[in-house]
């Protein structure tokens, strides 16, 4: 990695990080499907689809895919969540959460880059 | 506002973290697992942090969120997880996207619970 490079994942990872902050904090409520985590995580799939799509210069890419997109999605958190929802007895919840999530996000991560491809 | 400060300097180390797994572990093979490692490795800490071990770390709630939601929120991602899915996939890579795909998620799960359950007993003792 090439300090330019590390530079750039690492503005684009404090960009990410801070606006999943502040919309995890608005939006997920204690007991409920985290609306926020959601959204960051369905957003940012349809935005590297795009960006992929998209073919811009590498810098650029490693700026917004590896640090911006990269960091305003989550794995641990939405793992977390599921787990808590299932063990709290919102079953129902935690099979919704994820299906919507693993389901929607690849979808919108293809259709992403499907349209970046065409502008 | 310090705590989205505190967050965003964790969210960059996360980040840049993650794309160096990525590099270390880059090889020949098409199958994506810097991401796979950087999600069940940060799933795993989570979780046996979010058990009540974060506290014995430090009893700073502004530091716990940068560790929780800055580093490891950033460290984990979900946006490579479905575009590497979807290029395994666009690629005729179908058995690697649906082994990347299902392995990441039966993976994180139980590697979320075996690090609740670690952070439990860690707890309790």
């Amino acid at each position: 990695m090439t300090a330019a490079e590390a530079f750039a994942v690492g503005a684009g990872g404090f960009i990410g990080a801070v606006l999943r902050y502040f919309i995890s904090t608005r939006m997920n409520k204690e007991k409920r499907i985290p609306m926020g985590t959601f959204a960051v995580n369905l957003v940012g799939s349809l935005l590297i689809g795009l960006i992929f799509g998209f073919e811009l210069p590498k810098l650029w890419t490693v700026f917004l895919v590896s640090g911006l997109v990269g960091a305003l999605t989550t794995f641990s958190t939405l793992m977390k969540e599921l787990i808590q929802l299932w063990r709290s007895g919102q079953r129902k919840e935690a099979i919704f959460y994820s299906i919507w999530t693993f389901g929607f996000g690849t979808l919108l991560a293809y259709v992403g880059f499907v349209i970046g491809q065409l502008c | 506002m310090k705590q989205a400060l505190f967050v965003g300097i964790a969210g960059a180390i996360g980040a840049i973290c993650r794309i160096g797994i990525g590099r270390l572990l880059e090889g020949s093979s098409e199958f994506p697992i810097g991401t796979l490692t950087a999600n069940l490795l940060g799933t795993f800490i989570l979780c046996l942090l979010g058990a009540g071990v974060i506290h014995r770390l430090t009893a700073d709630q502004k530091l716990q969120t940068a560790i929780t939601t800055g580093f490891l929120g950033s460290f984990t991602t979900f946006s490579a997880f479905s575009m590497e899915t979807v290029s395994l996939f666009q690629n005729g890579q179908l058995v690697l996207s649906i082994m990347y795909f299902s392995s990441s998620i039966i993976g994180g799960l139980v590697v979320g619970i075996i690090g609740l359950r670690i952070g439990n007993r860690m707890v309790s003792e």
